[in-house]
């Protein structure tokens, strides 16, 4: 790299402009196509959860795929490391 | 071909067919951008002017309530008397608003209002507008405001195509984006289930001595990012400040590449296939020439 940078001292600012914008515009379109409800459904998920194990707002992830023809709702929970709550691990362990 | 079927055909393209043999074939354009500066009114003023220039009676109509430019582009700024809103309110009627560009019989300009009042565009009575105007003219010509307020929804709502104004630039591209997305979701046919606006991509102040040193995105690399078809490139200029300055749509001035180039994308839009000039830099043209293979 550092040969070849004595010929071309700066990468090519429009590769990089073109690399950011896709980037950038794959996660918006994602975003924008997404219904209106997700937020919401996410809120009410990890609330739910919330009850039993110890959660935080970044340990969730609900998405909207599409593949073909067919588009799927994907729930994400990371549970591991999670701690059951104290107090409500009864509650758990008769649902279970 | 009978006399009447020739008569028929020439009194189509000098706009002056019965109303009732016009209806439903007029096309409303939304000029859009999302970004600003991008060069919006410079693109309607030319592709309006370019549409009356092949024989299509012609109205570009202005948008920008409250900041009131395309009169000035059009150089007609000390004609306006009533405008867009007057006629929405009813306080005028369409004909005492619309005026007659003095160089074309084919072209109108309708001025918009410098009220404040950002909800003045109220949308049934633009609808009801819209439709009188589809009664005179085959091509509506809508130049929308920058932003996805109220204006520039107002603007694409009622759009049958959209050319979408960029500029080489990432926060220009990312815009158009989302205008594309918002014409995708928001317009009128996007409503009424209809088959959907369709899109072409203008591209601007394209510079192409800066893409070759890889300064600037290259044209291809703005229709692969944007995936929508490619309606022209308009070489960066200074005619295009002289046209503005002198109130001339850029297509009336014949040695300008960027009035070239946009006769070339109204030719373009109208189905004809034409190549796309000034997307290679200067010197190459003139080795070309140099060489005799121009």
């Amino acid at each position: 790299m550092g040969f070849f940078s004595l010929f071309q001292p700066r990468r090519n600012s429009a590769s990089i402009a073109k690399e950011r914008l896709k980037i950038v515009l794959a996660h918006e379109r994602a975003s924008s196509r997404a219904p209106d409800f997700l937020p919401i459904l996410q809120k009410e998920l990890l609330a739910v959860v919330g009850r039993y194990v110890e959660i935080s707002d970044d340990m969730i992830r609900v998405t909207l795929g599409n593949a073909g023809d067919t588009s799927s709702l994907e729930i994400n929970i990371e549970i591991e490391g999670a701690k059951p709550k104290t107090g409500s691990g009864s509650a758990l362990s008769a649902a279970v | 071909m009978g006399v009447a079927a020739d008569l028929a055909e020439v009194q189509n393209r000098s706009g002056f067919m019965t109303p009732q043999g016009r209806a439903g074939l007029a096309k409303v354009i939304v000029i859009t951008s999302g970004k600003g500066g991008v060069g919006k009114t410079t693109t309607s003023a030319a592709f309006a002017a370019g549409l009356a220039l092949r024989g299509h009676k012609t109205v570009v109509i202005d948008f920008d309530v409250g900041l009131r430019n395309l009169d000035l582009v059009m150089g007609c700024e000390r004609r306006v008397v009533f405008d867009f809103i007057n006629v929405i309110n009813g306080d005028a009627n369409l004909n005492q608003a619309l005026i007659k560009d003095k160089r074309h019989d084919n072209l109108f300009i309708f001025p918009t209002s410098q009220t404040r009042d950002k909800n003045a565009l109220k949308r049934d009575g633009v609808e009801r507008v819209m439709e009188e105007l589809k009664q005179q003219f085959e091509y509506i010509i809508c130049d929308s405001p920058a932003g996805i307020e109220h204006g520039a929804i107002t603007a694409l709502y009622f759009a049958d195509s959209a050319i979408i104004v960029t500029n080489p630039e990432v926060s220009s591209v990312r815009d158009s984006d989302r205008i594309i997305g918002i014409l995708a979701s928001k317009s009128r046919r996007a409503e009424r289930n209809e088959p959907p606006v369709d899109v072409h991509l203008l591209l601007t102040r394209y510079d192409p001595a800066r893409v070759a040193k890889g300064e600037m995105l290259a044209v291809e690399d703005v229709k692969e990012i944007l995936s929508i078809p490619l309606l022209g490139v308009i070489p960066e200029s200074e005619s295009v400040l002289r046209a503005s300055n002198t109130g001339t749509p850029v297509v009336f001035d014949e040695e300008s590449p960027a009035g070239r180039a946009y006769v070339d994308a109204v030719a373009r839009f109208l189905g004809e296939t034409r190549e796309m000039r000034f997307v290679k830099p200067e010197r190459r043209n003139f080795f070309r020439a140099l060489f005799g293979r121009a």
